[in-house]
């Protein structure tokens, strides 16, 4: 099967490659000392604080930003807009190493990491413990993302690998992995719709000590709408972004039709979020103006701009602008998740929590990881690309060859 | 094909609905009561005289180290709160010429947050009603931190091989046939070990006995549906100034479990849109190969 | 003359001892710093033992046990109880006078007559009120008949002993006689005018300490005044503080070391007794600084009984001595943890490194828009052309 998708090629070794991995190298040196003289010294998190940035950026917020994968499967393969296939392949790679690093932070996080392989046995289970549904489905999704993208390496490694057993092997899966692929799909589809919404739900427990501006039964499913938000938002980000720096020919027009469903599901996510405390008569803590209610204006103020903005189609289809809006919206949905699962969490009087230098550094590791993998793959392997843009990439910026393996 | 989709998208607005909109009734949680030989505690504030030998004594029976509290690099033990070295902490209370004593310990709730949250059962409600912590069970989530109204479960922060520590009624000294180490170097029996229902009973009679004595509430009675650890306070003193919240009568887990059983009942709502999904894909990709065998 | 032949009489009294001045003075400055007068009453002191004439002091005793007499005459020092006695003109003592009888009826009575309005009236023991106070009779009176005569012309008045400051251990339940204290008897309606607004002194202890006698009795000689006293009468300096805050097993206590029987190897370590039914946080007395007959460690605590709260009309005879008390008056170190422990906080550094981050994100994505807006209308210049 011919693919749509090509490897951009193009030296690794660039400028943006580097820098991130110096940064990523001090991280691993932050990461072996948090190895041996444990949390305490290397992170701010305290007794009264017990998750600080690594779970609140790495995996709240990461992994939402990393629902490309999810709002764009949604697009193709549910509501059938066909059209927008050649954007899965660089949404579910950004979703694999998103959810990937989530999985690498949480590791890091843990203080009994070693104990971990108990998780996943069946018979270990407290099925009440919505952590628990979290981690296993955020497991399975990583390898089911790994999967899904798999076609990429195996249609690679067919014409050109290293190895010759690389290349029978994949000559040999691919089809395997061609019969799974609706199981699957379907599989990557209802797996965030778990987890991402459980991943709200599992701050209601967090009765007292999170602010009544944040805490709500409707906790999942705002969660699940802002992932949506923030999975869109991040395609189209990651989409300019790459056409601007491989020179691409723009997608993002494509987009901005989709942005209409963004409208809709911003504005739902404000209906529920307004709707909810004023059914439980909080709407006055939004105008203490305090840090609580500046913190809450803020975040509203980041998810109604873009939803105003893209009903305007002046808007939608002025890159720069729907650029800015996708930042908001991440932004928002960021702040969103900072508030419900840090700022807002008051657990007792004269606790406080700002992440430590160190920390910091870990996160932008591994965030610089990120970049680096993707630079890596998208110039080795065949993930972006677009069927209606089908012109020879030679051309752009001295690069005529798409790089090969090794 | 366009009614398998709208049924779908149905399904899943239903599933969010019920997420949502407060679920069945049948589906609510049971209040769940003490074990029938449940065992407590019973803390009398006015009885408490702050010599702090509990804390030595509860060091010694669970054989923790010293904890110079905020003042790193001092020999002495003085933990300024729980720790990851502490089960057990006097503290004081004192607004103006109001004082009071407070010894924070775990509460053993009878419908605990941790337990709830625990991802594969290292915090566990025993026979007596006891809240155990198996160190091999647990992956150090401190999720159960997060959970906790009463913030007791502690993490040792400064060590490559942590635990989370917190208080679990000297269970190792109850099996011995002893009392809890802090019951036992009490020298004025402020704090008592006994079976809960008789702790109920004899804090309901010092509060008849003596109403000008006690603030006029045992806590722990009905608090977040009830804790195996009771607390009187002086007259004067509400529980929050001693660092019990005013956290209601229901259990914390009950709203979290409920809606997450809602929308996971028997796994049936995600089944079934799992089962939808990979429908509507199969359809879709019939089609689209279809038309595109139909291009060619 | 007479003034003279009295420092005579003093001084002579002192050496024929084997007091000599110095001796005399040094004897003054402790009592001075154990009752907290400033130094210079010393010299106060020493010129009045000296040259001002002795007051009168009439010392009656009732229902007691002479223990707190024998308390004053037991102390080591042999100058204090003499200091004590010599520095005042002690006219009328049932224990220590040689006199009897008749002899020393008209002694009480000379005493009175002499110093009316100026003596100063020491009562031991408590007063039985019960059946007309018939429980107690000297010389054929009884004991609220002589109070009843004596009282009224006194300067000042001393009850020495918890039997005559609250009644003692005679008070206690079922108190048959009646027995009752001297401030209590005095300021019923019935004794009230004879008062006539005069402080009582009470220095309750069974027996209490000689020193606080003392440095009541050497104030009002040297100066003329009484010292500060709380509401029940006790002179602040020695009653103010609980033993309990001064005890010398306070670190065990705090640290929660307890002697948990008799005789067990805690009590060996001299550990806190409280558990043993130590009194002392319930117990207003200096017992635990100034120890008794000048031994250190000459105390209850000291040797290893716990206090039984002697000086505490509401503590002892009727606590059961090995019973523990509550602490009415905690006085807790700093060292307690406060309820809610500071635990984090916002380094500076941090906030700075998180702001540059965002700030340099948030500014490259705008930079990026800007291009991305400009690149768009360039393109959309260049497709119209194309289109045209």
């Amino acid at each position: 099967m011919n693919s749509r998708f090509r490897p951009v090629g193009g030296p690794i070794l660039t400028g943006t490659f580097l820098v991130s991995a110096a940064v990523f190298i001090v991280s691993v040196a932050i990461l072996i000392w948090r190895f041996i003289v444990g949390l305490g010294p290397t992170t701010a998190m305290n007794d009264l604080y017990p998750w600080g940035i690594w779970i609140t950026y790495d995996v709240v917020v990461g992994t939402a930003l990393a629902c490309g994968g999810y709002a764009v499967a949604l697009l193709c393969y549910v509501l059938n807009k066909g059209k927008y296939h050649h954007l899965i392949r660089p949404a579910i790679l950004t979703s694999a190493l998103g959810y990937s690093l989530a999985g690498v932070s949480v590791i890091i996080d843990l203080g009994r990491y070693w104990n971990v392989w108990k998780v996943p046995l069946l018979w270990n289970w407290n099925r009440n413990s919505i952590l628990l549904e979290v981690a296993i489905c955020i497991m399975t999704y990583v390898v089911v993302l790994w999967i899904e993208l798999a076609p990429a390496f195996l249609e690679k490694w067919e014409e050109d690998a290293p190895w010759q057993w690389l290349r029978n092997l994949s000559l040999k899966i691919h089809p395997w992995l061609n019969k799974i692929l609706i199981p699957l799909l379907a599989l990557g589809i209802l797996l965030p719709t778990m987890h991402q919404s459980s991943l709200g739900s599992m701050m209601l427990i967090a009765v007292h000590k999170l602010h009544k501006l944040w805490h709500t039964p409707m906790l999942p499913l705002l969660f699940l709408l802002s992932c949506i938000v923030m999975g869109y938002a991040a395609v189209v980000f990651e989409t300019a972004l790459a056409d601007k720096v491989f020179k691409l020919p723009r997608e993002t027009k494509l987009l901005a039709p989709l942005s209409v469903a963004m409208v809709v599901v911003l504005f739902a996510f404000l209906v529920v979020r307004i709707g909810d405390l004023a059914l439980r008569g909080r709407l006055g803590l939004i105008f203490r103006f305090d840090f609580y209610s500046f913190m809450f204006l803020l975040e509203m103020a980041l998810f109604v701009i873009p939803a105003v903005l893209l009903i305007f189609r002046r808007f939608r289809y002025n890159p720069g602008v729907e650029f800015l809006c996708a930042m908001m919206m991440m932004t928002a949905g960021l702040l969103y998740r900072f508030d419900a699962f840090l700022v807002g969490f008051k657990p007792a009087p004269n606790a406080a929590y700002f992440p430590s230098i160190p920390e910091m550094f870990v996160t932008l590791g591994l965030v610089a990881f990120e970049v680096m993998a993707y630079l890596f793959i998208v110039k080795t392997f065949p993930i972006l690309g677009g069927v209606t843009h089908a012109a020879p990439r030679t051309g752009h910026g001295g690069v005529s060859v798409p790089a090969t393996g090794g | 094909m366009s009614v398998t989709r709208r049924s779908v998208l149905k399904g899943m607005a239903a599933a969010a609905a019920t997420s949502v909109t407060g679920v069945p009734k049948a589906l609510a949680r049971e209040r769940k009561m003490p074990p029938a030989g449940a065992v407590g505690m019973l803390y009398d504030a006015t009885r408490c005289i702050g010599c702090k030998a509990c804390m030595v004594k509860c060091k010694e029976a669970n054989e923790l180290p010293p904890d110079p509290g905020g003042q790193m690099g001092a020999i002495y033990d003085a933990p300024d709160d729980l720790t990851g070295n502490t089960k057990n902490v006097i503290k004081l209370y004192r607004e103006g010429d109001k004082i009071s004593y407070m010894k924070a310990q775990c509460m053993h709730c009878v419908d605990p947050a941790c337990v709830s949250v625990c991802m594969i059962g290292a915090f566990r409600k025993d026979k007596q009603g006891i809240v155990t912590y198996d160190p091999g069970m647990c992956v150090g989530c401190r999720y159960c931190m997060m959970a906790c109204p009463f913030n007791v479960p502690k993490y040792q922060w400064n060590v490559a091989f942590p635990k989370i520590v917190k208080c679990e009624m000297c269970r190792h000294r109850l099996a011995e046939g002893k009392l809890p180490a802090c019951v036992e170097a009490c020298p004025r029996e402020a704090v008592i070990f006994g079976k809960l229902e008789d702790l109920k009973a004899d804090a309901r009679k010092r509060l008849a006995a003596d109403p000008g004595r006690y603030y006029p509430k045992v806590y722990g009675e009905t608090d977040g549906g009830g804790t195996q650890v009771l607390y009187l306070s002086a007259a004067g003193i509400p529980f929050e100034k001693l660092g019990l919240p005013d956290i209601g009568n229901q259990p914390l887990p009950e709203l979290s479990e409920t809606l997450q059983h809602a929308v996971y009942q028997g796994f049936v709502a995600p089944i079934v849109i799992y089962g939808a999904l990979g429908l509507v894909i199969y359809r879709n990709r019939k089609r689209q190969s279809s038309e595109e065998e139909g291009d060619k | 003359m007479e003034k003279e032949e009295e420092r005579d009489t003093l001084l002579r009294r002192l050496e024929s001892r084997g007091v000599t001045r110095r001796d005399f003075l040094r004897v003054c400055s402790i009592a001075a710093a154990a009752v907290g007068l400033p130094p210079w009453t010393v010299a106060k002191m020493a010129e009045a033992a000296t040259l001002k004439s002795r007051p009168s002091v009439i010392w009656l005793h009732f229902q007691e046990c002479t223990g707190c007499t024998e308390t004053l005459l037991r102390t080591s020092h042999p100058a204090l109880s003499e200091l004590l006695l010599n520095l005042v003109s002690l006219d009328y003592h049932e224990t220590l006078f040689a006199a009897a009888g008749a002899n020393a009826e008209d002694a009480l009575r000379e005493a009175m007559r002499k110093n009316s309005g100026k003596y100063v009236l020491v009562v031991e023991g408590s007063i039985p009120t019960k059946d007309n106070g018939a429980f107690c009779k000297v010389g054929g009176k009884t004991a609220m008949e002589i109070i009843r005569e004596v009282a009224p012309e006194a300067g000042a008045i001393i009850a020495i002993g918890s039997c005559a400051s609250w009644g003692g251990v005679a008070s206690a339940d079922p108190n048959p006689t009646g027995a009752t204290g001297v401030p209590q008897l005095l300021r019923t309606a019935d004794y009230a005018p004879i008062l006539k607004g005069k402080p009582i002194v009470t220095l309750p202890g069974c027996p209490p300490n000689p020193y606080n006698l003392l440095g009541t009795v050497l104030q009002y000689a040297t100066l003329g005044t009484l010292p500060a006293l709380d509401a029940l009468g006790r002179p602040m300096f020695a009653y103010a503080r609980t033993i309990h805050e001064d005890c010398p097993r306070r670190p065990h206590f705090d640290a929660g070391r307890f002697v948990e029987k008799f005789g067990d190897p805690n009590h060996r370590m001299g550990y806190c007794l409280y558990k043993t039914g130590c009194k002392g946080p319930k117990t207003l007395a200096s017992c635990s600084q100034q120890h008794f007959v000048e031994v250190v460690g000459a105390w209850p605590v000291g040797i290893g009984h716990p206090c039984i709260g002697c000086t505490e009309q509401s503590v002892a005879f009727r606590i059961p001595l090995h019973a523990t008390v509550e602490i009415d008056r905690p006085t807790p170190p700093d060292t307690f943890p406060p309820i809610h422990a500071d635990r984090g906080g916002v380094s500076p550094a941090a906030t700075g490194v998180a702001g540059l981050v965002a700030g340099a994100l948030a500014g490259a994505g705008l930079v990026a828009a800007r291009k991305l807006g400009k690149d768009a209308a360039a393109g959309e210049g260049e497709e119209k052309e194309e289109g045209k």
